[in-house]
């Protein structure tokens, strides 16, 4: 039996307790201002929607107005780039205050989602990921823009940076990037290996890895971006499209990222780690831990986005500045080459006030000029930007392969419930890569989870 | 001042107001905040876990009743992460407890710069939860990281290991870095507790023949076991609950090795966009800890604390 003080002390303890896991409760399930009636776009960001879509003007000249862009941290379109394209923007438009956010990739599709869902959404304007405009459109988040966009857009443009802003043939955005993964290897340890030229196969990828093995130099060959996130599904997309796999879910919503190119690349990539070809630390890396550990001269080979190539060889960072080189993909047989599909789009909400306006900002970061400004960083989307001697100077051969990868890039499923198809091919796939499962079960197991995802 | 006579008088002919509306008013700023943030939010998020609810079928939300809560309880993957987010759980508990006390022990004794190794010990614990997961994740890098530049350069291993891809060492790497940041925590609450034992005891068990270890055990654990109550329960909660540190350091792999249930609920609602689904985690989870909370509080009703 306890005296009085330690009841009161054991009652405030309680009630501490008891406060402190209703706060945990609560905060775990912050996701409240999705309620059951907020969900939908709130009536007046409805009659946003439609004053955008319905080719509403403007708001009335002069009128200070002020957008809200959320953006991604990257090397390419960086603060700075944004800024200055901002100040530019401002010239023409100087009633128009753009206040950017920028966040991590990793943390884009869970900043929209929080900051948008509830229907009184702060963004008028956001950054969109090539899987996102399916479930962003199901969802209510984004606005349609298809009659809005300039001619020129639409016959200057990649077609493959329209997928980033495309849904069921309509278009909900304005491409911004457009980017793939290259293939990148240390020139010095493939010529001491005995190669004179990038591999064009993945094939010849795996022979090239074994002799720079033999050679000594290094332990692994390769290095590549595998951690359980976003990552991985790109990497496996883009050698399972190598491999004839450029369809992930067919129009019946039945997987078929289980069988073909999609089961082999990740065959494939058991393989390379089987034989000792690939540092298993690859399985916790991302592209920023690729740049950096082919910036110490330890790897000869690695597939990275644009800007990986200026890390690796920047002189500041790099013990091998200037031996990184670019070449386009490799292929497999009948494919020359691929690319997954890691365009942008910029979207303008359905909650903003200023739909008009922020299209017009979309347009103007999207334009030729804007696009040309950091051509170190990011390729333009521009098709004229490659025939541009003054653009291409700098890295004739980035864009010479960007120019054949460009034309058949390979999409990740633009589907509703991309986000849980998703999370679970990136425990699946690194099951596989761990052992735990061979690849077809691993791929497998989540086909048979599609019906969840797609109910 | 009395107290009977604290309220402000309301006007020449008003009484001064009760002692008991005086109190009311200086906890209703507090009160509002807590029925603003904990209240509101608690019970919406009761009455979302009944519903299924998916933002991309908005609209869509029809009344589920428990279906939610049933859904989660026999799914492979919630029981999978409750086992990870216990077994983070009990080791980092038992771990920053042991060298919370060692550590404590230490820096109570007369030392000529305590008050610069309490000074020292404390940093960690200063630290950001996000720094402190960021250098971790650096540090266990394996193609760069230093542990194995460490490690190697000592003999003690001859190739690298990558420490945050093999599902048999990344659990254990977050929890060095979590006992890194928290055992600190853990010291100095329980060297506040050791200062509070009447130095006496000490001399008088000395007298009477006992050595260190009896004096540890026969006086130092007996006198210390309500703040080490204390202590277990708010790590246990805080431990049972962890996102931060793991999702900055591994994002819940390899192969979900390191997915503890609040990663699991996180990736519920804000990813899959389910939120009928997660709220109905939220409140498991909340469940989870109150129960941990009721037996560590039977525990220190028995001890008299």
């Amino acid at each position: 039996m306890i005296n009085g003080p330690g009841a009161r002390r054991g009652m405030l303890l309680r009630a501490s307790v008891v406060l402190m896991a209703a706060a945990f409760a609560a905060a775990g399930c912050s996701g409240s201002s999705a309620s059951p009636s907020a969900a939908q776009p709130s009536a007046g960001a409805s009659a946003s929607a439609a004053a955008a879509a319905s080719g509403a003007a403007a708001s009335p000249a002069g009128e200070a107005i002020t957008l809200h862009v959320l953006l991604m941290k990257q090397a390419a379109y960086s603060d700075t780039d944004v800024a200055a394209m901002t100040a530019a923007f401002n010239v023409d438009h100087p009633n128009v205050t753009i206040v950017p956010e920028f966040v991590a990739y990793d943390a884009l599709h869970d900043k929209i989602v929080t900051a948008q869902a509830g229907g009184g959404g702060v963004y008028d304007l956001i950054l969109v990921d090539t899987p996102w405009p399916a479930e962003m459109v199901k969802a209510g988040l984004i606005t349609e823009i298809t009659d809005k966009i300039p001619a020129e857009f639409t016959s200057g443009v990649f077609d493959a940076a329209w997928t980033a802003a495309k849904y069921n043939g309509k278009i909900y955005g304005v491409p911004w990037i457009n980017d793939t993964k290259f293939f990148f290897y240390n020139e010095k340890l493939l010529t001491d290996a005995g190669i004179t030229a990038a591999p064009k196969t993945w094939d010849e990828v795996e022979a090239d890895a074994k002799a720079v093995k033999a050679k000594g130099e290094v332990k692994y060959p390769l290095i590549s971006s595998w951690k359980q996130a976003e990552a991985v599904i790109c990497e496996w997309t883009q050698i399972a499209a190598a491999m004839g796999g450029s369809e992930f879910v067919d129009a019946q919503g039945n997987a078929l990222f289980n069988q073909g190119g999609g089961l082999a690349a990740l065959k494939f990539m058991k393989k390379l780690i089987d034989e000792g070809l690939v540092d298993p630390a690859s399985l916790s890396s991302t592209e920023d831990d690729v740049n950096t550990a082919m910036a110490t001269g330890q790897y000869a080979m690695t597939l990275n986005w644009t800007y990986g190539l200026n890390v690796m060889n920047d002189a500041k960072s790099s013990k091998v500045p200037g031996q990184i080189k670019v070449a386009p993909s490799p292929g497999e047989g009948s494919v020359v080459t691929s690319g997954v599909n890691g365009g942008m789009s910029l979207a303008v909400t359905t909650t903003s006030k200023h739909p008009a306006e922020a299209l017009q900002y979309a347009l103007f970061l999207a334009s030729e000029k804007s696009q040309e400004m950091d051509v170190a960083n990011a390729l333009p989307m521009w098709k004229a930007s490659f025939d541009s001697a003054d653009v291409t100077k700098n890295n004739p051969t980035l864009f010479a392969a960007a120019k054949v990868q460009f034309t058949g890039l390979v999409a990740r499923p633009v589907v509703p419930y991309y986000t849980k198809l998703s999370n679970a091919l990136q425990a699946a796939i690194q099951e596989a890569l761990l052992g735990k499962k061979t690849p077809e079960q691993a791929l497998n197991d989540v086909a048979a989870q599609l019906p969840t995802f797609q109910k | 001042m009395t107290a009977g006579t604290l309220g402000r008088p309301r006007g020449r002919q008003s009484k001064p107001w009760p002692e008991t509306w005086v109190a009311a008013a200086f906890v209703a700023p507090a009160a509002l905040v807590v029925l603003l943030v904990v209240v509101i939010p608690l019970a919406r998020a009761a009455w979302m876990s009944l519903f299924d609810i998916e933002l991309t079928s908005p609209g869509v939300e029809p009344f589920v009743g428990l279906q939610n809560y049933i859904t989660q309880l026999t799914n492979t993957d919630f029981w999978d992460s409750v086992s990870k987010a216990l077994f983070f759980t009990g080791v980092t508990t038992a771990l920053e407890l042991s060298l919370g006390l060692g550590l404590a022990m230490l820096m109570d004794q007369p030392l000529r710069f305590r008050w610069l190794l309490r000074s020292i010990v404390i940093l960690p614990w200063a630290l950001p939860t996000i720094v402190n997961a960021l250098m971790w994740r650096w540090i266990d890098n394996g193609t760069y990281g230093s542990l194995n530049a460490l490690l190697a350069q000592t003999g003690v291993i001859h190739d690298y290991v990558p420490w945050l891809s093999q599902d048999s060492t990344a659990m254990w790497m977050v929890v060095l870095a979590d006992v890194w940041k928290m055992t600190p925590f853990c010291a100095i609450l329980i060297l506040a507790g050791l200062q509070g034992i009447d130095r006496e005891l000490f001399e008088a068990a000395r007298v009477d023949g006992a050595g260190s270890f009896q004096i540890f055990r026969r006086i130092i654990v007996p006198l210390l076991t309500p703040i080490i109550l204390v202590v277990v329960v708010l790590r246990t909660m805080e431990a049972f609950k962890v996102f931060d540190i793991i999702w900055i350091m591994t994002g819940g792999g390899p192969a979900n090795a390191t997915q503890t249930v609040a990663i699991y609920a996180y990736r519920t609602a804000y990813q899959s966009y389910d939120f009928g689904q997660g709220a109905a985690l939220g409140y498991l989870i909340a469940i989870f800890i109150m129960l941990l909370a009721a037996v560590y509080l039977k525990l220190l009703r028995r001890t008299g604390a």
